[in-house]
């Protein structure tokens, strides 16, 4: 048995106009499955991916930001916003989905996905990590 | 590639799944389950319906150990097991089930 290691999937750009943030979502999604201890930072612009109320009607790209909602399906249920880069943004957590997991040995209870950490704690997040996937 | 149900004809790629996944139709799943000689019943059609809300919902279709879980919590741990699932659908109740529902291959599927 290898151990399990811990990945780390740094989201640093707007959702659409790139691929970015779809593919690194996508990876994630694969990843989660091979039982790997998984977390995301969102972090500068990223946190832009996270917004709720996305309309893509005129950018001719599918609207992904359902998809972050299944990532607690998929035992990702440790998601990392920087503080400071929300705030720069002028956005609150309240702008942002509500991100839970179900904890199947709580009977089901609803727990929060999202951290909101700054930047210094960040720092400290990132130091515990195993691998880094940077999009 | 193409299936034809009702003389309708529906794209699909080169593994069969639906191309446009806003054009299925129940017709769609009854044809590709004919072609694997796969009766269906009231319990297969459970899944399938339930796939096209969690992608619905979620835009995705997910792993087969995202859709155990899921349907153990919303039809019991009697459905919610691979033995049941796999029972239903020979082929993997990711790719077979998610082909006959409209939806592409479960992201992360082989």
């Amino acid at each position: 048995m290898s151990k399990v290691k811990k990945f780390m999937y740094v989201n640093r750009r707007a959702p659409y106009g790139t691929i970015y943030a779809w593919e690194s979502l996508e990876v994630v999604l694969i990843g989660a499955a091979f039982e790997q201890d998984v977390s995301m930072a969102f972090i500068g612009d990223g946190v832009y991916q996270l917004t709720k109320g996305q309309d893509t009607t005129g950018l001719e790209m599918k609207n992904f930001s359902p998809t972050y909602s299944a990532l607690g399906d998929y035992e990702v249920t440790k998601i990392y916003i920087e503080k400071e880069s929300l705030e720069e943004r002028g956005l609150t957590l309240e702008d942002l989905q509500h991100l839970t997991w179900e904890d199947e040995d709580d009977d089901w209870a609803e727990k929060d996905s999202i951290q909101l950490v700054s930047r210094a704690e960040m720092v400290k997040v990132f130091a515990d990590q195993d691998v880094f996937f940077n999009f | 590639m193409a299936i034809e149900v009702d003389g309708k004809t529906y794209e699909t790629d080169e593994e069969g799944y639906l191309a446009d996944i806003t054009q299925w139709v129940p017709g769609v799943a009854d044809i590709m389950s004919k072609e694997d000689d796969l009766e269906l019943t009231e319990e297969h059609w459970d899944i399938i319906n339930f796939l096209r809300e969690y992608y619905e919902e979620y835009q995705i279709a997910p792993a087969v150990r995202v859709l155990t879980k899921a349907v153990s919590k919303r039809m019991g741990k009697d459905k919610g097991n691979s033995k049941y699932l796999y029972g239903l659908f020979p082929y993997g109740p990711g790719k077979q089930a998610c082909r006959y529902a409209g939806l592409p291959k479960p992201t992360g599927c082989v």
